[in-house]
């Protein structure tokens, strides 16, 4: 069933890596994409792994739901790891066959690849597991909250953005219960040419329309009822405060991300 | 034979995640061919997970669901054809309107049943026909009717592929008291006219009360009590401490016990009250 689908879904808990401020998990999440795209050599990919496996230890996370995060996108971590191993040029060729051929550097590359998507995917998904969508988008909207002196509308997007998160699971049981009724019906989704099963889908996807938007317009009145009138002179209930524990956080990640570029300098 | 046996049903949400909960645990309860049943329960209580069960929308995470003697899983492939004999109408059906008019509407369920041309026409003219639509109102969009209408197609959506078992979760929820009546109405005579089994899941008492001939009373996932209005209803300071109601007179005949005036306290329809105080007055009993 969709109700099933865990991806990116928070676990709530009460460990040190929930009760970070939502910035400093996403100022470290860039650090650590960053340091995962500077990382050259299988060193500095070790060393991102042990980072990661810390952050997931100490999550409680469970490593089974991490790893499903990865099924998604299975296809495209082969895809890119096959074409990295066949289509590098270079000199030390190991196998060739007619344009196919595996290189030493395509083999690198192909390793390469697929850790750091690997990597980027479960580390980004240790943020959601580990933070409300709710107090991400808060963390966001301080985060840019620089940005609004240059006309960038902050609350709004976040605001957009929050309501877009909050919605996802309401929607994915909406259609659960449309296909559940459809189905009671006699509704056949599985079996037919993929035109038949495009067509299937239309029983489904106008009572969700319809649905969506009547949704949109009780909460855009509900929002007015309650005098909603954008960001301006708007307070927090929970003001964000960085604590002792989000500055070693960030002192870590960057001395990390400095250890990562300084094996790239010296390492060659 | 009972048409439908459920045996040792247990379902479990979220297998392997934090989520985990058994929904239903453990129920088993069979129903006669003809009977109407009424299912209460608080919210949460499991109702829905059960009914979805029985035209195998769920599968048993345990236990087994018998179909006229058949486990209905026994070929999953043609789980479809369990879903034409035991029609079920979720809560608030009428979101699940989705074509032009009120007519093709009607004519999916039948339709994905097979039929086509005179059957199919006579199946739906049928189910508009018990659900009290008007013949023009059959060319209308389903968006233009109010809101007590669509419920009424969509329950046609339903009746139009004349499944033995009808399983209905809150059909009145959200309706107007006439609309309830109107509702109560077409769903009693598919009941008598097609000598239909019902399953009806409420939380309004005096609708069980009025219609159900037994009742199976749900807590937390198990079965708290099973068994005719009277003895159910007589056990009343137990549903309430479940946090469920009792119909209005069964509160009227318990305030009057506790006044001091001797009354069954399983009384569930006016007229079984109006006896009981006449017998009284008549016996000397009152004033």
């Amino acid at each position: 069933m969709l109700k099933d689908i865990t991806l990116g879904q928070y676990f709530p808990g009460n460990t040190p890596a929930h009760r970070l401020d939502p910035r400093t998990k996403i100022l470290l999440v860039v650090l650590y994409i960053t340091a995962l795209f500077t990382a050259g050599s299988f060193l500095a990919y070790g060393l991102m792994a042990v980072v990661l496996a810390v952050c997931v230890r100490v999550s409680k996370v469970g490593l089974k739901a991490l790893v499903k995060g990865l099924k998604p996108v299975l296809f495209i971590i082969v895809f890119t790891g096959i074409l990295n191993l066949f289509f590098t040029p270079g000199e030390n060729v190991l196998w060739a066959l007619g344009p196919l051929q595996i290189t030493a550097g395509g083999l690198r590359n192909a390793a390469f690849m697929v850790l750091r998507i690997m990597l980027l995917i479960m580390g980004t998904f240790l943020m959601t597991y580990t933070t409300s969508p709710i107090s991400l988008t808060d963390g966001l909207e301080r985060l840019l909250n620089g940005l609004k002196r240059f006309h960038v509308p902050v609350h709004e997007l976040t605001m957009i953005m929050s309501i877009a998160l909050r919605f996802i699971p309401t929607l994915i049981e909406e259609t659960d219960k449309i296909m559940s009724a459809q189905k009671a019906r006699g509704a056949d989704f599985e079996s037919g040419n993929l035109m038949e099963k495009a067509r299937a889908l239309v029983p489904i996807l106008v009572p969700l329309f319809i649905s969506a938007f009547r949704r949109a317009d009780e909460l855009a009145t509900a929002m007015e009822c309650r005098c909603y009138h954008g960001g301006e002179g708007r307070t927090k209930l929970h003001v964000l405060r960085y604590e002792r524990r989000d500055y070693v956080a960030l002192s870590l990640g960057v001395l990390i991300l400095a250890g990562v570029i300084a094996l790239r300098v010296f390492g060659k | 034979m009972p048409i439908l046996e459920i045996k040792h049903l247990t379902h479990t949400y979220s297998v392997g995640t934090p989520f985990q909960r058994n929904a239903v645990e453990d129920i088993s309860f069979s129903v006669e061919p003809g009977e109407f049943l009424g299912i209460i329960g608080h919210t949460g209580s499991g109702k829905s997970t059960l009914i979805q069960h029985l035209n195998g929308l769920l599968r048993p995470t345990e236990g087994e669901i018998l179909l006229n003697g058949k486990d209905i899983w026994a070929e999953p492939k043609k789980i479809r054809a369990v879903r034409f004999q035991v029609g079920l109408v979720f809560q608030y059906p009428e979101y699940q309107l989705f074509e032009e008019t009120v007519y093709k509407d009607i004519a999916f369920g039948p339709k994905n049943q097979g039929k086509t041309g005179d059957e199919l026409d006579h199946a739906v003219r049928e189910a508009a026909r018990l659900v009290g639509l008007r013949d023009e109102q059959l060319e209308k969009s389903p968006f233009e009717l109010s809101g007590g209408q669509k419920r009424r197609v969509a329950l046609a959506g339903v009746l139009a592929m004349e499944p033995k078992v009808l399983v209905l979760d809150e059909p009145t929820a959200g309706l107007d008291p006439a609309g309830r009546e109107n509702l109560m109405a077409n769903i009693r005579e598919y009941h008598r006219h097609k000598d239909a089994t019902i399953l009806l899941v409420s939380h309004s008492m005096d609708e069980i009360a009025r219609n159900a001939d037994r009742i199976l009373v749900l807590k937390s996932g198990h079965i708290l009590m099973s068994g005719p209005p009277s003895e159910v209803f007589a056990r009343a300071e137990e549903l309430l401490t479940a946090g469920l109601d009792v119909p209005q007179i069964t509160r009227v005949a318990m305030a009057l016990r506790d006044q001091g005036i001797p009354i069954d306290p399983a009384v569930y329809t006016v007229e079984a009250l109006e006896k009981q105080i006449l017998a009284l007055r008549r016996g000397g009993g009152l004033c």
